[in-house]
């Protein structure tokens, strides 16, 4: 591999042709990270990250165990906050705040509102486990999006109907497997209507007959469009079906990136190759 | 067979229950609203009150009941504050249990899980929302059996009101006991059964509580 060679494998260029690509047509990121860095004390765990997702595009995220892929998307959700950079959503600073002229630290008002743009699904589901699976939907919209109790009842029974629990409203998440519990996370998640939603790893807790139905739930709603995704997985068929997009990372620094063909077909990097020498694709 | 007198006992310990039931309704209730109180602070994002709330726990907890008692009624007129009996003892004795009520709210606090907290903020609720919503009915349910153990302490606790001069349970029993010296063990077991019956209405109402908090979640 010559000098070239390693630099386009190590993704240097990518963001700044996604950037560009985007400037072209007029399309402004749903998301965008900045020379972003996170540590944990003194351990640095992601390292100037340059990430662009488009307006529903959807980004698959790969990589080996403590890569950082987590931690990227958790700081997107709001919940660890960046040590350096800048990440901004749909135009504006997602930390950062103007007050006076001046970027500030953003207030928890600041991220209310831009929490608004922002959904996840966790590995570990998290549902409220006091609440109906039905209570569990609507809850939200009732609470946040300050929506009537008709109306979000209604979209609840729409959007679990469509993760195929139309039938599970009254019980509560104790009473479900792993597989229906995570898809009603996802429906939890879908009802607020993010612009992009973060999905980490919401298979890997299932046991594996059931992680199918959960994967199937998120291809229809990849393919009907709008919402962009940040998909983490271990799950490469899926992610080479579902995502425009493969970006892998390993030691927090995003090593390369492209359409799945190139990714899974044609990996440029020996880091990359010796990664998914570990998945036999089908 | 002793010829017991029972129906002389039972007007003055009637009395007597009477004003036990008061103070211990009403002290638990002062209780709970401090435990609530205080042990939301123990878990407030400034530091500041975290700390004073921590001295407070510290403070009254550490006072034995009887010497609190004895400052709220008998001390603190010296100061310029005067409670009468009753809500003297209901400071006192809510005072201290709601500090000991304080850390079972705020270990139960914590013992929810934080995934659902961090749940809650994906889907944008405020942190006060959070509370109310997610994290507190889910403590809830644990803090029942404490809390059901602190109200039992709590009715047992209220016997040392007759040293503030409170004609409680205990003290009637005293009474009794003056006037039918030989009849002591019967007097002493009657008074040890009304305290028993009170607590096991307490532990059935907890179980009952929750039994229903829980209804469905496990
Ligand atoms: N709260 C935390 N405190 C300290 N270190 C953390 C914390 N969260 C993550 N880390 C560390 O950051 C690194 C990246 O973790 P992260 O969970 O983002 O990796 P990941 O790519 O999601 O891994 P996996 O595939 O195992 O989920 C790891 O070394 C991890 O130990
Ligand atoms: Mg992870």
């Amino acid at each position: 591999m010559n000098a070239t060679e390693l630099e386009k494998a190590a993704g240097q260029e990518a963001p700044a042709r996604t950037r560009k690509r985007q400037a072209d047509t007029g399309v402004q990121p749903i998301v965008r990270y900045e020379h972003v860095s996170k540590s944990f004390g003194d351990l640095e765990v992601l390292h100037d990250i340059n990430l662009d997702i488009a307006p529903g595009e959807k980004v698959a995220m790969i990589g080996p165990s403590g890569s950082g892929k987590t931690t990227l998307g958790r700081m997107l959700m709001t919940l660890e906050e960046p040590s350096g950079g800048m990440i901004t959503v749909d135009g504006e600073p997602l930390w950062h705040m103007k007050s006076k002229g001046r970027l500030v630290k953003a207030n928890e008002a600041h991220l209310h509102r831009m929490r608004g743009n922002i959904g996840m699904v966790f590995q570990h589901f998290n549902l409220f486990p006091h609440m109906s699976v039905l209570r569990n939907v609507t809850i939200g919209p009732r609470k946040v999006l300050g929506i009537s109790a008709e109306e979000a009842h209604e979209r609840a029974v729409t959007m679990l109907g469509k993760v195929g629990l139309g039938d599970k409203l009254d019980v509560y998440p104790s009473m479900l497997s792993g597989g229906q519990k995570q898809r009603v996370a996802i429906a939890r998640a879908l009802v607020m209507n993010p612009k992009i939603m973060v999905f980490d790893e919401v298979t890997s807790a299932l046991d594996p007959e059931l992680v199918g139905e959960v994967l199937e739930v998120i291809k229809e709603i990849a393919r009907e469009g709008e919402m962009a995704m940040m998909l983490i997985t271990h799950e490469m068929d899926f992610a080479r079906d579902v995502a425009d997009r493969v970006i892998f990372g390993a030691e927090g620094h995003i090593v390369e990136q492209g359409p799945p063909e190139q990714i899974f077909e044609n990996p440029q990097s020996e880091r990359l190759q010796s990664f998914l020498s570990r998945f036999r694709l089908s | 067979m002793m010829d017991v007198p029972w129906n002389d006992f039972y007007p003055l310990l009637w009395e007597g229950l009477k004003v036990t039931v008061e103070v211990a309704v009403l002290s638990a209730l002062a209780a709970l609203v401090l435990s609530l109180v205080i042990g939301l602070c123990r878990v407030s994002k400034f530091k500041t009150v975290r700390i004073i709330s921590q001295i407070c726990t510290e403070v009254f907890r550490g006072l034995p009941l009887l010497v609190l008692l004895f400052w709220v009624y008998f001390a603190l007129p010296f100061l310029g504050v005067e409670f009468d009996k009753v809500t003297s003892a209901v400071v006192a004795i809510g005072l201290n249990y709601g500090a000991f009520g304080s850390e079972i709210v705020r270990s139960a606090i914590l013992a929810v899980p934080n995934g659902q907290s961090e749940a809650a903020r994906a889907l944008n609720f405020s942190p006060l929302q959070r509370m109310i919503y997610i994290i507190l009915p889910q403590a809830a349910l644990r803090m029942l059996p404490p809390f059901g153990n602190l109200m039992i302490e709590l009715i047992k606790g209220t016997s040392l009101i007759y040293f503030i001069t409170l004609s409680d349970l205990t003290y009637q029993a005293l009474i009794l006991r003056n006037n039918f010296l030989s009849m002591t063990p019967y007097i002493f077991l009657l008074l040890l059964l009304i305290y028993f019956v009170l607590s096991s209405f307490v532990s059935v109402t907890v179980r009952l509580l929750e039994r229903k908090l829980a209804a469905g979640r496990l």
